[in-house]
């Protein structure tokens, strides 16, 4: 469960962002929509914790995240959180399975290579684990991440624009295996894109 | 998966720079570890033959010339000198051994040494089987001398004149094998030693025939007569020990101005042959730490360039829990294993360098050199070579502390 009250970041006094309040309870998923220039990437990276906001807080399983080192950000990120971006990068010289297990290894968690293969089964791509991610197509690729984020069983997955660079089909496939895999693990589920081809997929939306 | 495993996977992305990193590195290691071998062992094999000999005593001409022929059997001797001359330093107090030695011919380029038995136990060569030559034409053989030509004990050898084994032969007199030397490790291993009467057997009876031809030259026939005379026996040069060091500070100029012959001392020559290679050392030395630094600049360059590139997978291992000193470690072990690599391949290269250079140099001059084992030297070279690694590599990794994680991600 992720909530964020009264968000405000500003890159510098004429560029400020204020955000909406969001809710996301564990199981459910929650669409922010929003056009280029309106701070969906800054939104999302505020949730990450990878930016501090300038105001406001962020709570995640009921904690508040506010007055934390960077090192205690970086572990919650690690073990809470599960972020998919809008193109999917991965460490090139990895293959599949390493760039996926490479998620337990940095979280400092035990490296799970049965769930990896699991997760590879379910998102279609178990013939794909020993190949370079760069042999993957688009579509693959981004099941691919899905896959990495959902290693360390996160409490929230983070997904910024996960379908923008996929055709409808894998658009479809894509969306539909991020909301049925983060139910399976009782995470909570926020998508920031642009992408209308979303907006009759998630019945909780926000508009920024 | 660990931070090995990836620094790996990085090196193997970038095969062609990794492997130009570690090809110049291992140049330069190579190099520089085959001159501390080379320079170690000739250094050694040279200083082992001159153990215990204090001046050699010769023909006049050049002192390097007489010590490497004398000592070594490496370079022509200088010319005769008079048997009677030498055996009058005998009475000198300051002089405690006289080894004399007489060559002249070879077998199949081995030469063959007039001596005494004192030149054995000076070398302290130990019989292998048979027994030491006692009467004139009998010889004993050093063990590479045995190796190679496949003589038994009782096979019997002409030997040729001069030095090169194309001289003439002496097919009249035959040498015969009584027995063969344990190796020595010394110069010793590459001669046929024999006692001096058997040098001069050889040589009246060459002269002979000749000598009948012109049988009414008066000249000649003096000639003849004088070389049957003892005192006008000859030998080719003495190495000499004194009993106590005041002799190197009297002996050598008394010899130089008032006999025929002429005083080297080993210790001086071969520390002048030394600075003479010395400075073709030296040039090779920079040159090959120049071709290091180059190594070192690659592997700065090529991380560098990897670094640009990998910007946005470091920001996403930074977002996934990666913590920033954990990714410079990474990025140094790139270059510490690069280090490694490059140094290993190195002390190979040398190794390999100097097995090449030992057979040509035992082709040549009959010389071995057959130690691989690591110096201590070498590990100076090794941490020189993980600093050098570190170095390279922390420059550009440093990086990694000013990288924005947000914007990086934002910006692909």
């Amino acid at each position: 469960m992720i909530t964020s009250k009264n968000l405000r970041f500003s890159y510098s006094p004429q560029k400020q962002f204020s955000f909406p309040d969001i809710a996301c309870n564990d199981k459910e998923a929650l669409l922010i929509l929003g056009q280029s220039g309106r701070g969906k990437t800054t939104f999302l990276h505020l949730l990450a914790l990878l930016l501090q906001p300038d105001a406001g807080n962020i709570q995640i399983s009921g904690h508040t995240l506010s007055g934390l080192s960077s090192t205690e950000r970086t572990n919650i990120r690690a073990k809470s959180l599960g972020i998919i971006y809008q193109r999917a990068h991965f460490v090139s010289a990895l293959s599949v399975i390493d760039n996926i297990l490479l998620s337990n290894y940095l979280a400092g968690n035990k490296q799970d290579k049965e769930k990896a293969s699991y997760l590879a089964e379910q998102l279609g791509f178990a013939d794909h684990l020993n190949k370079k991610t760069t042999q993957l197509s688009q579509g693959e690729q981004q099941r691919v991440s899905i896959a990495r984020a959902l290693m360390n069983n996160p409490n929230v997955i983070l997904a910024d624009e996960p379908t923008s660079n996929l055709d409808d089909n894998n658009c479809q496939k894509v969306i539909e295996l991020l909301k049925k895999q983060s139910s399976l693990i009782g995470a909570s589920l926020v998508v920031v894109t642009h992408d209308q081809r979303l907006k009759d997929e998630f019945p909780n939306q926000v508009f920024l | 998966m660990n931070l090995f495993k990836i620094s790996v996977a990085n090196l193997k992305e970038k095969k062609l720079n990794s492997f130009l990193s570690a090809l110049l590195l291992t140049l330069g290691i190579g190099m520089i570890s085959l001159l501390l071998l080379l320079n170690k062992q000739l250094d050694e094999q040279f200083r082992r033959n001159i153990r215990g000999i204090d001046m050699v005593v010769g023909a006049k001409g050049s002192p390097l010339q007489l010590i490497l022929s004398s000592i070594y059997q490496i370079d022509s001797p200088t010319g005769n000198i008079p048997l009677s001359e030498v055996n009058a330093l005998k009475r000198n107090p300051f002089i405690k051994t006289i080894i004399p030695l007489s060559m002249g011919d070879n077998y199949h380029g081995f030469r063959i040494v007039g001596t005494t038995s004192k030149y054995v136990e000076h070398f302290q060569a130990k019989i292998k089987e048979g027994a030491l030559f006692s009467k004139p034409m009998e010889v004993t053989l050093g063990s590479k001398v045995a190796k190679n030509s496949e003589l038994k004990i009782g096979d019997t050898f002409a030997s040729s004149h001069g030095l090169d084994s194309d001289g003439d032969a002496h097919n009249d007199k035959k040498y015969k094998v009584t027995g063969i030397f344990e190796p020595t490790g010394s110069v010793v291993d590459q001669l046929v030693l024999t006692n001096l009467e058997s040098v001069w057997e050889i040589h009246e009876h060459a002269e002979t025939p000749a000598a009948e031809i012109k049988e009414n030259d008066p000249a000649h026939e003096e000639e003849m007569g004088d070389a049957h005379h003892e005192a006008e026996k000859q030998i080719t040069s003495a190495l000499i020990q004194f009993r106590n060091p005041m002799g190197l500070i009297t002996i050598p100029r008394q010899i130089n101005q008032n006999t025929s012959m002429q005083a080297a001392l080993p210790s001086i020559e071969i520390n002048r042959l030394f600075s003479l290679l010395g400075v073709g050392i030296e040039t090779l030395r920079a040159l090959a730490l120049v071709i290091i630094v180059i190594a070192g600049v690659s592997v700065f360059i090529s991380l560098y360039n990897s670094l640009k590139e990998r910007k946005y997978e470091m920001a996403l291992m930074l977002s996934m829990g990666a913590t920033r000193t954990k990714l410079f470690f990474m990025l140094l072990l790139e270059g510490l294993i690069l280090a490694i690599t490059g140094y290993l391949s190195g002390i190979m290269l040398s190794r390999i360098g100097l097995w090449l250079f030992s057979r040509a140099a035992e082709q040549d001059f009959h010389y071995s050199i057959r130690e691989f084992n690591l110096l201590p030297e070498e590990l100076y070279l090794l941490a020189g070579a993980l600093i050098l690694g570190l170095l390279a590599a922390a420059l550009p990794s440093l990086g990694i502390y000013r990288l924005n994680i947000s914007r990086t991600l934002a910006e692909e």
